[in-house]
């Protein structure tokens, strides 16, 4: 027999207010974060100390490269807090239990999500704010407003399909060894699409390797606002973006609601 | 049933295996409102299995469950559902307000702050780290979350574990406060006594089926046995040989105290008197929801190896 009575039923179709759900996670999972040195001070400092000494102390062109590489550490530096939140912060609280426990909890998934890229995003901005600041001021980096706004456009948002790839690998790793493989994945990924040295001295071999990478054309994106691209269409990087992030969204949706997890 | 038994759970001949390991088979079981249900059983016994059907995050093979006449896992579902799940760990840099906060955030009619303060007892370390947090405290926070939304239904899996005494009793008592609110609870506990004193009624799973089902008073008068203690200064040997005595342990070998089981008391202590052994300080005591369940528990194995 179905409980059909409305005594009972009577408060069910009661909401609470998704934008505070919003609020309160995207809050209370930045302030945790920003309390854990072990992620916020590698993922703020790492693009900033390798700009500083490769754009600026060493740099081989100060004409171009300080700028050049301004971009490209920006790229890396967004990357890394949506891989790091994402990827290893999902793997490490499904292995807790605690994600069973949200998972159970009333959360719309949604929120989970939401609060997440909210948090990349304020990383992100914050890493941005740090490289645009020390190009600016001591390498010497000249460029219009529009520019700047263009780029940090693109940085922010260009984090997004590095979401997705971190939801994916935080629901399929396994919490021990998920710090661990994204660093694997994180860091290879940034220099062979050309993140810590310009694309082009790389060998051959590799630069054709990049195109199947996405830094590669995030970075490609962000590089034509400088004019310092190597000249491919704008619409092959945004289509190559947008199919990763496609892909890595289908993959994380059917890992999240595969039943019968153990 | 009178009127006012309103049915918020009902499990119908549900089934589950993992692979070629039946885990579940042919559950049927309700729960009511306002009503506390243990569900208890050796490790294995598909306990766990059974709440995690019931919240939607294993699949059914056979059967059929519904929740507020929903399906589990729903979002409706979950609005009305508190749960505390064995969970290893809390995200470390959050605070225990933080945390109970944002879980309150989930519900459209939470639970005051202040209220679930009372309940938990944690208004003193509520700006504490989750990382500084004792296993006690972490549970009483676990217990926190499973209650901030005013939840209809409270799914609480070995609530106690790694609580002292007194923790244990306050939260006792905020279980059945709730329950006197109008919450109806799922509990699944190693502790016979919380069992033994929270249950309205309990069920027994012994390898995924359900072996018994009653209060906690219909399942210890099942088991018929009572103790008979005293202190003697007999050979135990003695005592063994006593017809009806069913079993004799020595308790305490410096102060000779024994105890007997018998299924029929009243004659064994004839027969013990009979033999004319001097005895002191005798008590008789019923068995204890412990003792029945250890019982019932063997009856089932060896039945069952004996297939």
């Amino acid at each position: 027999m179905m409980m059909t009575d409305s005594s009972i039923n009577l408060n069910l179709d009661k909401k609470p207010s998704l934008l505070k759900i919003f609020y309160l996670e995207a809050k209370t999972e930045t302030i945790r974060l920003f309390r854990t040195p072990g992620f916020s001070i590698p993922t703020l400092l790492f693009p900033v100390m390798f700009y500083t000494f490769f754009g600026i102390v060493f740099s081989m062109n100060p004409a171009t490269m300080p700028t050049y590489l301004m971009i490209t550490y920006a790229v890396f530096g967004v990357i890394g807090p949506a891989l790091f939140s994402f990827g290893v912060g999902i793997a490490i609280e499904r292995g807790q239990g605690w994600f069973d426990l949200k998972e159970v909890s009333p959360m719309p998934a949604s929120a989970y999500i939401v609060s997440r890229i909210a948090l990349t995003f304020i990383f992100s901005t914050a890493i941005i704010v740090l490289l645009f600041g020390i190009g600016a001021v001591f390498g010497e980096v000249r460029l219009f407003h529009s520019q700047w706004i263009t780029l940090a456009a693109i940085f922010i948002f260009g984090s997004l399909p590095f979401c997705a790839i971190g939801m994916t690998l935080g629901l399929y790793l396994k919490a021990s060894s998920a710090p661990a493989t994204v660093n694997l994945i994180y860091l290879p990924m940034g220099f062979l699409s050309g993140l810590w040295l310009p694309i082009n001295f790389l060998p051959e071999f590799m630069q054709q390797f990049a195109n199947l990478l996405p830094p590669y054309h995030l970075a490609q994106l962000a590089l034509k606002v400088t004019d310092m691209d190597l000249g491919f269409p704008i619409i092959l990087h945004i289509s190559v973006l947008a199919a990763y992030t496609l892909l890595f969204v289908f993959l994380a949706v059917k890992a999240y609601h595969k039943k019968d997890k153990q | 049933m009178t009127q006012k038994t309103q049915t918020v759970a009902t499990i119908s001949n549900v089934g589950k295996s993992f692979g070629d390991k039946q885990v579940l088979s042919g559950i049927n079981m309700q729960l009511h409102q306002s009503e506390i249900l243990s569900v208890l059983g050796p490790n294995g016994a598909g306990k766990t299995t059974l709440i995690n059907t019931m919240l939607g995050r294993l699949s059914l093979d056979a059967g059929e469950i519904s929740l507020f006449g929903h399906p589990p896992g729903s979002m409706l579902v979950k609005r009305q559902t508190g749960a505390m799940l064995q969970v290893a760990g809390l995200p470390d840099m959050s605070t225990v307000k933080e945390h109970i906060e944002l879980f309150q955030s989930y519900y459209a009619e939470p639970m005051s702050y202040q209220q679930v303060m009372d309940y938990s007892g944690l208004k003193d370390i509520e700006n504490q780290y989750s990382k500084t947090l004792s296993g006690g405290q972490k549970q009483r926070l676990l217990f926190a979350l499973a209650i901030c939304g005013n939840p209809k239904l409270l799914f609480l899996d070995e609530p106690t574990v790694g609580m002292d005494i007194t923790a244990r009793k306050s939260l006792w008592k905020a279980i059945e406060n709730l329950k006197a609110n109008g919450t109806s609870i799922l509990l699944t506990t190693h502790y016979l006594e919380e069992a033994d004193r929270l249950s309205d009624r309990i069920v027994m799973l012994s390898r995924g089926k359900v072996v018994r089902e009653g209060t906690p008073a219909q399942i210890k008068s099942q088991i018929n046995t009572k103790k008979i203690r005293f202190q003697s200064k007999v050979n135990i040997s003695e005592l063994v040989a006593i017809k009806h005595v069913e079993k004799a342990t020595q308790l305490h070998a410096e102060n000779n105290y024994f105890e007997l089981e018998s299924t029929n008391a009243e004659e064994a202590l004839k027969e013990l008197f009979k033999h004319e052994i001097a005895i002191s300080d005798l008590t008789i005591v019923g068995a204890a929801l412990e003792d029945a369940f250890e019982i019932i528990n063997n009856q089932d194995s060896t039945s069952s190896a004996s297939e």
